[in-house]
């Protein structure tokens, strides 16, 4: 390998959407206005929102641009028959841009009503807290009282409205059989509500009604949490590229063309399938000559030749010429439907998994009540006075309420999803890390995860013939040629007399009597080299070009630490044996090639059987069964929809450094979470006799309850203090005004 | 305990005057873009830290790209 300049690789992915696609997926917004609505995911300051506001909205047609940072997306207002053009002017600034499903989005109701609920829980909690605080430093009887009921007052509309959260998860709960954690917090809080009614009506001294609301208050505040931080991960996942395509150019038997979009499309219909468009349905080619790009959904790097009577699956991008497809299948009987069904088969082999709040529930629930109850028996035997045995009881519940344990999980889930945050990784829910932490191998699939899904073009040739094949290149748009012309060692201008293309062979350029071939090794040189691409002149071989699969940024850094973290390492491809030796041996792990979707499910299923516990790092259309079969699955961004979709974390950066990363941070929050029910159970040690021997008044509560929440939230926000040194690299116009200040 | 009958209404009530403004903020939709928000305090022109009304007639937004266009640059 005489050199390996950086550019060289295969730009396969650089199709926008087309007029139609994004007219497509627009919506109206009354009049005969149309919005639209465009990911920038590079969107990051506020220089950024204005500039690309101005640039929006500078452009014909369009009546309103809008930018929301925290979401990095713009919604714009258009008006005309064609849709302006907003992903180039974006794309001049800078900024790339997606097409973005408007109908997916729109407000998110469940934030809004969790909202709604913590600010109703909060502002009862502090009014009723002000009200016992004066009860606590002893009011007399006739104040007290009144306080009370106004606590009540505020209470009750609080507790029907706020609590039902808590309270619909635990019925839902309970009417299967099961309990979760919000059984026992149900229980706890209407029962505490119920006796400090109860007492309020009889003139007692101790009411709990701020102990009721000020636990819905702690919980809902983790709960909110959880929620924003989830949804936060799946609104940066929807705002990703889209790669599967929303339509096609369909050709009807009259001669017309039409856009239709693909659950339109059915067998017969005749598609007209541009270059850098992917095939929308299973299909055949009728016409037309060109390359394929098959590796979403086989796994093979390679381009490949399509020809007539090629069968095409839905999904491969067609990148040099135009096709003529006859549509074999409709979208729902498609490759594409095919993968969904082995996903919800393999997902079917998960769902045993219970998280660990929910396998605590089980345990804590039925202890906190029996304790409950068996003071209730005792203080009857001891004092045989029934009311202050039921007080004591509920304050037995109300001081092992689950606050810390409610908040142990949730807060250290949060603190963890916000370190992968910043790291460019999304989590989906919690579940997937505390999986996360657990697993003991890892498995890769090869092209566009271990690889940067982009091939590479190595050069086997001098100076002068590297610049005649650049030369060559640049009249063809073949990938492979687009890629050597990319190289940009043309030094002198070099002139031909005539070039030819030949479809599946390769270039043919005359220059006075000598004859330069380049292209397929046995069609250009009698003298046949072992490579991808040969140029020849006169039938003889003066360079030689590779097609080598290029390693993901931090490929093998990542495969060291995961190796000296003791995992078990694997990779399972779908491409040739060849290649996927070739990276094997790179990385020094072992490799399965040739694997169909079917195998790598079965084999992830076998290693399950074995007793292991499976990361899954895939990206395409035929990785996400296995994405899903697996314990816990990883996919890059660039993944196929589907894989994005099925994998429970999403990492945006380039690097694969994104996998260990994420392990640590997972193993990490598990400990964590050990260390926070710990402390919850101690504090429970401390809190139960204190109950048991009655001692535990409205104040004692309090104060216990707000402790034990805060000494776990403190223990969690240790996740992420430590190891704050990974930043986000940085913005290109933070470096301009640094230059700027540095002047 | 006569204080009481003016002191607790009011404290209680501003309480509520909080409450009622979180909600309404909320459903403004003040919280859709809280980096956006920040950020646009530093722009000149017109657009302020909320979405213009949506969805506004034809005549409306002409008259607005009028004016925009006749401002001098």
């Amino acid at each position: 390998m005489s050199c390996c300049a950086p550019g060289a690789e295969l730009d396969l992915h650089n199709a926008g959407p087309s007029a139609d696609e994004v007219r497509l997926a627009s919506r109206s917004a009354g009049d005969d206005l149309r919005r639209s609505d465009l990911s920038v995911p590079d969107m990051h300051c506020g220089a950024c929102l204005h500039k690309i506001e101005t640039a929006l909205g500078r452009l014909d047609g369009v009546s309103e641009a809008r930018a929301n940072l925290s979401a990095r997306r713009v919604s714009v207002l258009w008006r005309g028959e064609e849709p302006p053009p907003m992903m180039a002017a974006l794309d001049k600034i800078g900024y790339a841009a997606h097409l973005f499903d408007a109908d997916d989005d729109r407000a998110d109701p469940v934030l809004s009503n969790l909202l709604r609920a913590l600010a109703v829980a909060g502002f009862a909690a502090s009014n009723i807290m002000l009200l016992s605080v004066s009860v606590w430093s002893g009011a007399e009887a006739a104040t007290r009282d009144l306080f009370h009921w106004i606590s009540a007052l505020i209470a009750l509309p609080a507790l029907a409205y706020s609590g039902q959260v808590f309270f619909r998860s635990a019925f839902r709960a309970l009417r299967h059989g099961q309990t979760n954690m919000d059984v026992p917090i149900s229980i706890g809080v209407l029962l505490a509500f119920g006796m400090s009614l109860f007492e309020t009506i009889q003139h007692g001294d101790h009411a709990y009604f701020d102990a009721a609301v000020s636990l819905l208050f702690f919980l809902l505040i983790g709960r909110t949490l959880d929620h924003v931080m989830r949804e936060r991960a799946r609104q940066a996942v929807n705002g990703l590229a889209r790669l599967s395509t929303r339509g096609a150019m369909v050709l009807k038997a009259d001669g017309t063309q039409t856009y239709l979009s693909v659950d339109e499309i059915e067998p017969g219909m005749t598609i007209l399938l541009a270059a850098g468009e992917r095939v929308p349905v299973d299909g055949r080619v009728l016409k037309g000559r060109s390359e394929l790009d098959r590796s979403l959904v086989s796994g093979e790097s390679a381009p490949q030749p399509a020809s007539e009577g090629t069968e095409l699956q839905a999904g491969i991008l067609n990148l040099t010429g135009p096709l003529t497809i006859a549509a074999t299948a409709s979208a729902k009987n498609s490759f594409l439907a095919e993968m969904i069904a082995m996903m919800e088969a393999a997902e079917s082999g998960r769902s045993s998994y219970r998280r660990i709040a929910d396998r605590a529930a089980r345990l804590y629930a039925p202890v906190v009540h029996t304790t409950a109850f068996l003071t209730f028996v005792g203080w009857m035997i001891a004092s045989g006075d029934a009311h202050r045995a039921i007080t004591i009881a509920i304050a037995v519940l109300i001081i092992t309420c689950p606050c810390a344990l409610g908040l142990a999980v949730p807060m250290v889930h949060v603190v963890a999803a916000r370190r992968l945050f910043e790291l460019g990784i999304m989590i989906r829910d919690g579940g997937a890390l505390e999986r996360l932490a657990t697993i003991d191998t890892v498995i890769f699939d090869k092209t566009g995860t271990l690889t940067s899904g982009r091939p590479q073009l190595t050069v086997n040739a001098d100076a002068d013939g590297a610049a005649l094949a650049a030369a060559i290149a640049s009249h063809s748009r073949h990938p492979y040629s687009q890629a050597l012309a990319a190289l940009g060692i043309v030094s002198t201008p070099i002139a031909f007399d005539e070039v030819t293309e030949h479809p599946g062979d390769g270039l043919e350029a005359r220059s006075g009597r000598t004859i330069y071939r380049m292209g397929r090794p046995d069609w250009a040189a009698t003298d046949s080299a072992d490579a991808t691409v040969v140029l020849s002149k006169d039938g003889k071989s003066i360079a030689a070009f590779d097609l080598a699969d290029r390693l993901r940024a931090g490929a093998s850094e990542a495969v060291a630490e995961l190796k000296a973290a003791g995992l078990q390492l694997n990779i399972l491809s779908g491409d040739s044996t060849a290649r996927v030796d070739a990276i094997a041996s790179r990385l020094g792990l072992a490799g399965t090639a040739a694997a169909r979707p079917a195998d790598k499910v079965s084999a992830i299923e076998a290693l399950k059987q074995a007793g292991h516990s499976v990361l899954m790092v895939g990206d395409g259309l035929n990785d996400a069964p296995a994405l899903r079969a697996a314990d816990v699955s990883m996919a890059p961004s660039s993944a196929a929809d589907i894989g994005r979709n099925a994998a429970d974390l999403v990492f945006l950066r380039e690097s694969l450094a994104a996998v260990p990363q994420a392990i640590a941070v997972a193993r990490r929050a598990a400990r964590l979470v050990r260390q926070n029910f710990v402390l919850a159970i101690a504090y429970n040690l401390v809190a139960i006799p204190l109950g048991i021997l009655g001692e535990v008044t409205p104040l004692v509560a309090a104060v216990a309850m707000s402790a034990s929440s805060i000494i776990v939230v403190a223990n969690a926000l240790r996740l992420g203090r430590s190891g704050h040194n990974v930043r986000e690299p940085a913005h290109p116009d933070a470096r301009e005004f640094a230059v700027e200040a540095a002047e | 305990m006569i204080d009481f009958f003016f002191l607790i209404p009011i404290a209680i009530g501003l309480g509520l005057i909080g409450l009622a403004s979180f909600m309404w903020t909320l459903k403004n939709g003040q919280y859709d873009d809280l980096e956006g928000a920040a950020a646009r305090i530093l722009f000149e022109g017109e657009a302020g830290p909320l979405p213009e009304k949506r969805y506004q007639g034809p005549a409306q937004a002409d008259a607005k790209a009028d004016a925009q266009a006749s401002r001098p640059a």
